[in-house]
């Protein structure tokens, strides 16, 4: 089965001319220079015409003739150089940030142009001012900067505009609304004053607005196309291939993204279950763990539903994939998250929240000045010439910046700490929440199953286990070679399908596997049921190897320092009584619910909110889908199934549980410098706001304003760079820490 | 003075236009996809190492 042919063409995009072009992920590449070597290995090959590695993204792109060379040819090229490449293809929602994040960057680009260049024109009209610049001049100066900054308002501004109309068709007020009436009255204002020979106009107050706006979209895109490329490449890598079997009964091996409803995929001991279906041959026992949360393993034959995720523990089986609406299961949660995330999305974000209010007060305010100029008699010219004064003076730079600013900051660092933030508002939420939810299977444990008590063996029976598991292809078997030590022995070992592995050493016989295979007696057979349990046998002794998943080796440090945060905790798991208590009391956590069902979990949480609660979820599994999607925030490891990554806020990387805690600790250090720049803007308002009602603001001054308030939350946001986000260490080390991996990961 | 004025700015302007171009083209042209990549090849000397190659094969 190992010879079964690759098929690639999933991932290669053919071109009318008949090249063809592949993009490939490399992994295990490290060092400075490598990048260089591979574009030049892949020079001399016939039939590439093209290669060039992204060393930003790690990814490499070749152009190529198919009729010539294959993709499968070239993967094999690499690795014949030690390079591991992986194919992938880059997705839609990737590609669109990519492009959203080129468009703002060309605004940005022609706004920065215009505003430079009219600052030019305009420092020369003030200085100008005291050395006796003549009306002409004036207003020849006036005229080209009217000529530079229309045009560049009107193909930079496009975003706020834009969003401001969606917004209002929608009856929404958001931001960017007083943003693109304060444009657009500045600049129609100047215009005007231009064409009576006025002495002051706002060309540059306007074009620089848009110039700071715009510089605050670019960062924030910025941010969100690297996280969106960095989580490309991790899905990509964690892309799984699979056994279909063709019309003819030849088997190929395809990328899952490439599998079809109706094709018939093989999954031997071992594999884990490409897509949902249902079984037409052949029986397993399958670790559904990830699906349901339970730790015991479910035994499967021909006519059984099968859920994408789990995991085949001994057969083989072959088995049909089936389209969506045809299980059960999946129907309940997709059900329950529909019904779930409806209740969510009526979120408001703080910035849009703060535009609701500030909008109309700052309407208004232009408004009653006018009134009161024209009460007081001033002509209609003067009045209206203050009330859009103090439009522009208000126009909410400092507001606009001060949530995008921290957010940007925030989404990098947590972006280092090995957290993705998948929505904006995600922040905002995981800052409100006052409990916190667990999931326990892939969650508070690792998702792989390890050897607990490996500290009550004596060293040789470790070694003779760890020596069987390691030359054994059973999926448990591995579990415990990684558990325990590893072993340099080489003697000959024989697998015995469904029983467990032999070896005969030194005249002795060595077995792991179930306790009838290693012979064991009645009395020293454990009894627990709900305990997975491998034996071993070396010569006349025996021992029992009890899996089961273990702790996050960071946990314990984790939930203490959350505890420090005064929120209170609660396991709600899939899993049996006995493996809940276990992890419960190891983390010390009173409250856990056991044997849960999907439409429980969500119970619970909604039963959480109705006390008031801000619920935060933490789960992986997709019995846990419909709760992420129902809590006030969510968070998930990677490991976790698709579907509870997609409805999860963030998602984390690594073995450790410390991206929870940062992500908390750093929500509600945004949220506090959130709410001090929305302070810091609402000063600069009730300061300026008076000086532009009594007619005092120049043109000068509302530029200087402007610039001074935006600096000011931007350097405010930076002070996120300096909070610590380290734990600090347990005195008590915890009791299975071993090969913790560090978090962060750079793309 | 404005005579002056009258040609001299519209050129400037023209200039900063050629520029602003330039950064349009560059940016379209995915010169700003790989930032480490560019930081890193302008330190390798593979053309360098062709040429003098190149060089040898003479002597």
């Amino acid at each position: 089965m190992s010879a079964a042919a690759h098929d690639y063409s999933h991932f290669v995009q053919y071109r009318a001319d008949g090249s063809a072009a592949l993009d490939l992920i490399l992994y295990d590449v490290d060092c400075a220079a490598c990048f260089i070597d591979i574009e030049n290995s892949l020079k001399s090959v016939p039939g590439l015409t093209n290669a060039r590695v992204n060393v930003t993204y790690n990814r490499l792109h070749v152009d190529f003739e198919p009729s010539k060379i294959t993709a499968d040819a070239i993967i094999d090229r690499l690795a014949a150089n030690h390079y591991h490449a992986k194919p992938f293809r880059i997705n839609d929602a990737e590609e669109a940030e990519r492009a959203r994040s080129q468009y703002l960057i060309r605004c940005l680009a022609v706004a920065t142009f215009a505003a430079l260049n009219i600052m030019l024109l305009s420092i020369s009209i003030w200085t100008g001012g005291v050395e006796g610049l003549s009306p002409e001049t004036r207003d020849f100066f006036h005229w080209l900067s009217a000529l530079i900054a229309l045009p560049a308002a009107a193909y930079a501004g496009q975003p706020f505009y834009k969003n401001a109309v969606d917004g209002l068709r929608h009856g929404r007020w958001n931001m960017d609304v007083p943003i693109s009436l304060g444009i657009i009255l500045a600049l129609g204002m100047s215009v005007y004053e231009t064409a009576h020979h006025g002495e002051h106009a706002y060309f540059d107050s306007a074009v620089m607005l848009l110039t700071f706006l715009l510089l605050g979209r670019v960062l924030e895109q910025a941010m969100r196309k690297r996280t969106r490329a960095a989580a490309g490449n991790i899905a990509a890598l964690k892309g799984k291939v699979a056994y279909r079997q063709m019309a003819d009964g030849a088997l190929v091996q395809v990328p899952v993204e490439a599998l079809e409803v109706g094709d018939v995929v093989i999954i031997r001991a071992g594999d884990r279950v490409p897509a949902d279906g249902r079984v037409e041959k052949g029986s397993s026992s399958l670790d559904e763990s990830v699906i349901t949360g339970e730790t015991r393993p479910r035994f499967i034959c021909a006519g059984d539903h099968i859920y994408a995720g789990s995991l085949s523990l001994d057969g083989t089986i072959e088995f049909r994939i089936s389209g969506a609406g045809q299980s059960t299961l999946l129907d309940d949660i997709s059900q329950l998250v529909e019904k779930a995330g409806a209740a969510r999305s009526h979120y408001q974000r703080l910035a849009d929240r703060a535009a609701r209010f500030y909008a109309p007060v700052v309407h208004a305010t232009a408004m009653v000045t006018a009134l009161i100029w024209l009460g007081l008699g001033a002509g209609l010219h003067m009045a209206l010439v203050t009330a859009i004064s103090v439009l522009i003076i208000t126009c909410p730079c400092a507001l606009a910046l001060a949530v995008p600013a921290v957010q940007v900051v925030a989404a990098g660092r947590l972006f280092h700490a090995g957290l993705f933030l998948n929505s904006p508002e995600a922040l905002e939420r995981l800052a409100d929440i006052d409990f916190i939810v667990f999931d326990k299977t892939g969650t508070l444990t690792r998702p792989e199953p390890t050897v607990i008590n490996a500290a009550d063996l004596s060293t040789d029976m470790v070694e003779a286990a760890g020596f069987l598991a390691c030359n054994s292809r059973h999926p448990l078997s591995a579990a415990i070679a990684q558990a325990l030590p590893p072993t340099r022995l080489s003697y000959a070992v024989n697998e015995v399908s469904g029983a467990g592995v032999e070896a005969h050493v030194n005249g002795e016989i060595w077995r792991l596997g179930s306790a009838d295979f290693c012979l064991i007696d009645d009395e020293q057979r454990v009894i627990d049921r709900t305990l997975s349990v491998i034996y071993l046998r070396r010569g006349t002794r025996t021992a029992a190897l009890i899996l089961s998943q273990a702790l996050r080796s960071d946990a314990p440090s984790v939930i203490a320092a959350l505890r420090a945060f005064d929120l209170p905790m609660m396991i709600l798991s899939g899993d049996h009584e006995k493996a809940v208590q276990y992890c419960a009391d190891q983390l010390g956590i009173e409250n856990w619910h056991s044997a849960l069902k999907p439409a429980d979990k969500i119970a619970a949480i909604q039963e959480l909110t109705h006390r008031g609660h801000k619920v935060l979820m933490v789960g992986d599994g997709l019995n846990d889908a419909p709760a992420l999607a129902s809590a006030h925030a969510s968070l998930s490891p990677i490991s976790a199934v698709d579907l509870a990554q997609a409805h999860a806020d963030c998602v984390f990387v690594g073995e450790r549980l410390a991206p929870l805690y940062q992500a908390v600790c750093m929500a509600r250090y945004a949220r506090r410098l959130m709410q001090q720049n929305l302070a810091l803007a609402i000063i600069y308002n009730l300061v300026a706001v008076p000086l532009a009602v009594m007619g005092y603001v120049t043109p000068l001054m509302a530029a200087l304003a402007m610039s001074a308030s935006s600096l000011l939350v931007t350097l405010n946001a930076l002070r996120l760079h300096r909070i610590g986000l380290s734990l600090r260490p347990m005195a008590r080390a915890p009791r299975t820490s071993h090969a913790a991996h560090p978090a962060p990961m750079d793309v | 003075m404005m005579a002056v004025l009258v040609f001299m700015i519209p050129l400037a302007l023209a200039l900063g236009f050629i520029g602003l171009m330039a950064f349009v083209w560059s940016l379209r042209n995915g010169q700003y996809d790989d930032e480490q990549g560019a930081a890193r090849r302008i330190l390798s000397d593979d053309d360098l190492k062709q040429a003098d190659m190149g060089h040898d094969a003479h002597h």
